[in-house]
């Protein structure tokens, strides 16, 4: 069961990895975007990161609304709005819960999806976020309803993530800044698909002894 | 790559102090959540025109507040939209009680924060109205793409809208004004360099000494099209026939034109685009009635070039004439 501080562990966590993959994102965002999105990601979770005392008696709702309000005022661009809803989705779900079972991570990411697709109106295949999350969200799923452990749940979600944001390489997109390229922005891996899965990692490395 | 700049992370703030600094006669700057509003707001009364975007486009959209121009801009970190609590703020504090209109580039992320701070803006009681810029040329508007870019007719209908809602025209009005402007206009790029975003430190994308990027943004992204390095009155002829085709411009249509320079690009080049411009139009019997030769909407330091093209009419016109008092921009005899 994830509690507030698993919750705390895995917003460091995330803040530690786009601080460490900072430039592999800026890499990933120059062939087919404006090469902002490695700095972006940064400074967003780099703002939470710094909110993280105030967390320490707020309930996990609170915590993820907070989050969510946080990244849309500090990221900017469409990652900004997408991060952001991803995380008020989220507080919604876990909003007057102390402990998060794995049923209810899954509905949280769940919902999380559901709001960036609302908000971004991407579809499968258009080269986005998406590509990761939403394979993601359905490995959780399933390994949920299979009653496997929050860890193996999660290892399933990491691996679709993972298997989703390379698979967005030889798409041409069809949302955002890269979709202005055209045939151009195919053999390249989607920047949002990248960060998205490194925030699922993160989870997976943050709770995966929890169970 | 070089640059004066100080920390990459203080790029923006830096800047904005230094227009502060340089323009205390014309804006006011406000921080966390960054906004610049003209000195004299709120006109009370006058429908407020906010616009804005992400930093490294100066003099845009920073650069064309005051008289006859924009209430309030937004500015974001470089090449990367504004926070809908930067245009919340703007418009509570321009907001002369006769409404607000956003005038929005297309991208998908300036659209979706301008979206979220138009109801925020309205649950506060301010009337939002929003208009999207999209007179790129160089990218097909289909299901498949984010459609085409806000870029050059941007200055043109902030210019056009400032002056309408300085002679008092209302919000509705200038909502109309605005998207005729940006029907009736078309633009296209090209670039000989990208340029370098401060946080990452090198060129967006390389390209070689004999090569251009066709259809290019304002973001230092590749174009549609790499092609061999031609002539200037070459790619001058390029340039127009994607732009003149698309709208259509036609014989006897009057024109206001904009040859902007993407920041890297010496003045004398631009001329010297603008001449075979100029000759393009005249042998096509269309009329450029004003022009501007310049850097209006850059890159950071792209070198490059963008043609925008305006099909004016006597109400445009007129206001695009009308007094303007700006840091970019200053014409008109004023009382």
């Amino acid at each position: 069961m994830i509690n507030r501080d698993a919750i705390i562990d895995w917003l460091e966590a995330i803040a530690h990895t786009y601080d460490e993959n900072q430039q592999v994102l800026t890499d990933l965002d120059s062939p087919i975007g404006d090469a902002d999105h490695g700095a972006n990601m940064a400074r967003g979770f780099n703002k939470v990161a710094q909110k993280i005392p105030s967390y320490a008696e707020r309930s996990i709702g609170e915590i993820l609304n907070d989050v969510g309000l946080t990244l849309m005022s500090t990221i900017g661009g469409s990652s900004g709005p997408l991060y952001g809803v991803f995380f008020l989705n989220a507080s919604k779900i876990a909003f007057g819960k102390d402990t998060l079972s794995a049923h209810l991570i899954t509905t949280m990411f769940e919902s999380g999806l559901m709001g960036i697709v609302k908000l971004g109106k991407a579809s499968p295949e258009d080269k986005t976020m998406v590509d990761a999350l939403s394979p993601a969200v359905e490995a959780l799923k399933a390994a949920v309803a299979e009653n496997k452990t929050l860890s193996d749940s999660l290892l399933c979600a990491v691996t679709a993530a993972e298997a989703g944001m390379k698979a967005t390489i030889p798409m041409q997109a069809r949302k955002g800044r890269a979709s202005y390229l055209g045939e151009r922005s195919i053999g390249h891996q989607d920047p949002g698909a990248t960060s998205i899965t490194l925030l699922i990692k993160a989870a997976y490395n943050s709770w995966h002894e929890t169970n | 790559m070089k640059k004066l700049i100080n920390r990459p992370e203080n790029v923006v703030k830096e800047a904005l102090m230094g227009m502060a600094a340089a323009h205390p006669d014309l804006i006011r700057v406000s921080y966390e959540p960054n906004f610049i509003v003209r000195v004299d707001a709120p006109k009370e009364g006058k429908t407020a025109i906010i616009s804005g975007g992400g930093s490294g486009h100066e003099p845009l959209h920073g650069g064309f507040i005051g008289l006859g121009m924009l209430d309030a801009a937004c500015p974001g970190e470089v090449f990367t939209s504004p926070t809908p609590d930067q245009m919340l703020e703007a418009a509570k504090a321009v907001n002369g009680g006769a409404g607000v209109l956003f005038i929005i580039k297309n991208y998908t992320g300036d659209v979706m924060n301008f979206e979220i701070a138009a109801q925020l803006a309205q649950s506060e009681g301010i009337d939002v109205a929003s208009v999207i810029i999209n007179d790129d040329v160089a990218v097909q508007d289909s299901l498949f793409t984010a459609g085409r870019r806000g870029v050059g007719a941007t200055v043109f209908a902030e210019k056009i809208c400032g002056a309408a809602a300085e002679q008092g025209q209302s919000l509705a009005q200038i909502e109309a004004l605005c998207r005729r402007v940006n029907a009736n206009a078309r633009s296209i790029g090209v670039a000989l360099t990208s340029c370098t975003v401060p946080s990452a430190g090198k060129p967006t994308f390389s390209l070689g000494d004999d090569e251009m990027e066709v259809g290019i943004g304002i973001h230092g992204e590749p174009g549609r099209r790499r092609l061999p390095l031609e002539s200037a009155d070459d790619i001058t002829t390029m340039m127009a026939a994607a732009v003149l085709e698309d709208l259509p411009f036609k014989s006897d249509d009057d024109v206001i034109v904009m040859v902007n320079g993407m920041g890297g690009t010496p003045l004398i080049e631009l001329y010297i685009i603008y001449n075979k411009l100029d000759q393009i139009c005249r042998e096509q019997g269309i009329r450029i009635v004003r022009n501007l030769v310049g850097n209006y909407i850059t890159a950071l330091d792209m070198s490059g070039v963008s043609i925008t093209m305006l099909k004016t009419d006597h109400e445009m016109l007129a206001l695009w004439d009308a007094p303007v008092k700006t840091p970019a921009l200053t014409w008109g005899g004023l009382s």
